[in-house]
């Protein structure tokens, strides 16, 4: 799997599925429309600051709530190439890998990151190195059977072949 | 080391002896679920994957109720990639307008699920049938795309927390205010990856309707599932509804659960979960002493919008009015209820108290339509989340509790106890 490596946006606990993406957006699948919306009833910059390949950093239980997928699709298509927290809600955790978009838990990179920080992601070991403080922290590499339907780009790739 | 009542029917439906926490198992599905905002993502990729018939089409529901009867053109389009994909398939359990009521309401009551049966659903609240005994659980469009095809899905066997219940609960106090408390006790992360069992004497004060309620809201304290033990009034329940055989599953004697937490139900008093958490919980007391005024009340959705709640509901308005500052939207959850409601005049007493009554449809639960709120409105709504926005604007604010709480405060206009009104 290729490393991830992007500025780090910063939010705090139980970032919800309905500030990720709101319901009132919820009546199109498209990617980009979704994008266009994410995370904007808690930080409405969010998408004009985001670029390709930058990192989103949260606390603990981050994606509570609805099931919708169109929450990781959101962020994915957003630009972010891989998100960082403390504790995942569980159907968020599977929804992201399921549609083959890397997430990792890691409480030491989830309190030492910082807004606008430099940080790269080698999702082989599970380092995730912060550039500009100079410190790297230890995630949890996936399980192989993880890899494999993000190295498939999805679950539904993985299951066909 | 023994199973709990979850690791059993994973155990069983993963064709294994037993089976461990932390262990990833494929187990075979009874019933997958869809509504019209997840179902197009998943046929969306069902298609592109190039998947043909579903694995069986008596064990597919989908059921389009959020944004139906469509609110708008996009959500038309929508609902369309659903109901083609119904039909092209020939999905026996497809609900649409004039049949649908909301999902969790409508799968347990047309018998769809039975205790040990294992149900995938792509919507959080999927969670609400093990107040069956069943094994159930929310996923994602792609999950459900995946199981369609295969009628297998990969799961991580959770470990558990047992919650016994003992004593009567106080008048006004129902299973919404049970689960709030123990939501506001242990978080909205407290129950993170792991199964809410529930057990105790105290299971003989609570009817269907409020351990729907309950395991509904498994999902707000970040629960894998919710599951109550199989008792005569479960039994009662299935009875006239489920003609296929089932298994009633009982946990291991020695099953193993990360905590036990003893409720006692006579202790608790009516509950209500303040903006943006329902783990913010106070009792209605500490409620009633903020002086909350509200614009708004809805009483419906998954959690609440069953029979029960519509008659704690009427029994609290009959002969009243809401009052004038305060829009009061009575949402019956399925056809049924609303023709049951119909017949015991709950829907004259609604109507007459000022009430608006609509047709099924989890709409404004979610923001979605049937009740938005504008910038720093109040609602206060017997639905199940309370997040930044999640019924309209970011800065408006909702407060959740129990059917009887909200007619009670629908009258007075602020929140009040059924018990002052």
């Amino acid at each position: 799997m290729n490393n991830a490596k992007g500025t780090a946006h910063k939010y705090g606990d139980n970032i919800d599925t309905d500030v990720i993406i709101p319901a009132r957006y919820l009546n199109t699948i498209d990617h980009k429309e979704l994008a266009s919306h994410c995370m904007e009833d808690i930080d409405k910059d969010f998408v004009q600051k985001v670029k390709p390949g930058d990192i989103m950093v949260g606390g603990s239980n981050f994606g509570c709530g609805s099931s919708r997928e169109h929450a990781p699709i959101a962020i994915k298509a957003s630009g972010i190439s891989c998100v960082i927290a403390k504790t995942y809600a569980r159907i968020f955790y599977r929804n992201s890998i399921n549609i083959g978009f890397p997430i990792l838990e890691c409480s030491e990179a989830s309190e030492r990151i910082e807004a606008g920080d430099e940080v790269e992601v080698n999702f082989d070991t599970g380092v995730i190195s912060n550039l500009t403080k100079k410190e790297t922290y230890q995630a949890q590499p996936f399980p192989d059977f993880m890899k494999k339907i993000i190295a498939a780009n999805g679950l539904l790739n993985s299951i066909k072949k | 080391m023994g199973m709990t009542m979850t690791q059993k029917i994973l155990a069983k439906k993963a064709g294994l002896d037993r089976v461990e926490p932390g262990q990833l198992i494929n187990a075979k599905v009874d019933m997958v679920l869809g509504n019209d905002v997840t179902t197009p993502v998943a046929v969306t990729e069902y298609e592109k994957a190039g998947f043909g018939p579903v694995f069986d089409k008596n064990k597919v529901s989908i059921v389009l109720d959020h944004f139906t009867p469509n609110k708008d053109i996009k959500a038309a389009q929508q609902c369309l990639i659903s109901r083609n994909f119904a039909w092209d398939q020939g999905i026996v359990n497809f609900f649409d307008v004039g049949e649908m009521g909301i999902e969790h309401a409508l799968l347990p009551e047309k018998g769809l699920i039975a205790p040990g049966e294992l149900c995938v659903g792509a919507d959080s609240h999927t969670c609400t049938y093990g107040a069956l005994g069943a094994f159930s659980t929310g996923f994602g469009s792609t999950d459900m795309a995946a199981a369609m095809a295969t009628g297998e899905i990969w799961f991580k066997v959770p470990s558990a927390l047992k919650f016994n219940l003992i004593g009567k609960p106080a008048p006004y106090v129902s299973g919404k205010d049970i689960i709030l408390h123990i939501i506001g006790m242990i978080g909205v992360d407290g129950a993170l990856y792991k199964s809410m069992e529930f057990f105790g004497d105290g299971l003989q004060y609570l009817s269907m309707d409020d351990r729907f309620s309950m395991a509904n809201m498994a999902i707000e304290a970040g629960g894998k599932n919710g599951i109550f033990t199989v008792d005569d009034i479960t039994l009662d329940y299935v009875k006239d509804r489920v003609d296929r055989p089932f298994e009633v599953v009982v946990p291991d004697t020695d099953a193993v659960y990360d905590e036990v937490y003893e409720i006692d139900l006579s202790k608790l008093e009516p509950t209500v979960a303040f903006p943006h958490l329902p783990e913010n919980t106070k009792t209605i007391t500490e409620a009633e002493a903020c002086d909350v005024s509200i614009n708004q009340v809805i009483i419906g959705s998954c959690t609440n919008g069953r029979l029960e709640d519509l008659k704690a509901a009427a029994e609290i308005l009959k002969g009243r009015h809401v009052a004038k500052t305060c829009r009061t939207i009575v949402i019956p959850a399925t056809q049924q209820i609303y023709l049951d409601a119909l017949k015991a005049g709950y829907l004259t007493i609604f109507v007459e108290a000022g009430c608006s009554v609509s047709t099924p449809t989890c709409g404004p639960c979610l923001g979605g339509h049937m009740g938005i709120l504008a910038a720093g409105e109040r609602a206060l709504a017997t639905t199940n989340r309370n997040f930044v926005g999640r019924m309209g604007h970011p800065s408006s604010e909702v407060y959740l509790c129990s059917p009887a709480v909200a007619a009670a405060s629908a009258v007075a206009g602020k929140i009040i106890s059924p018990a002052h009104i």
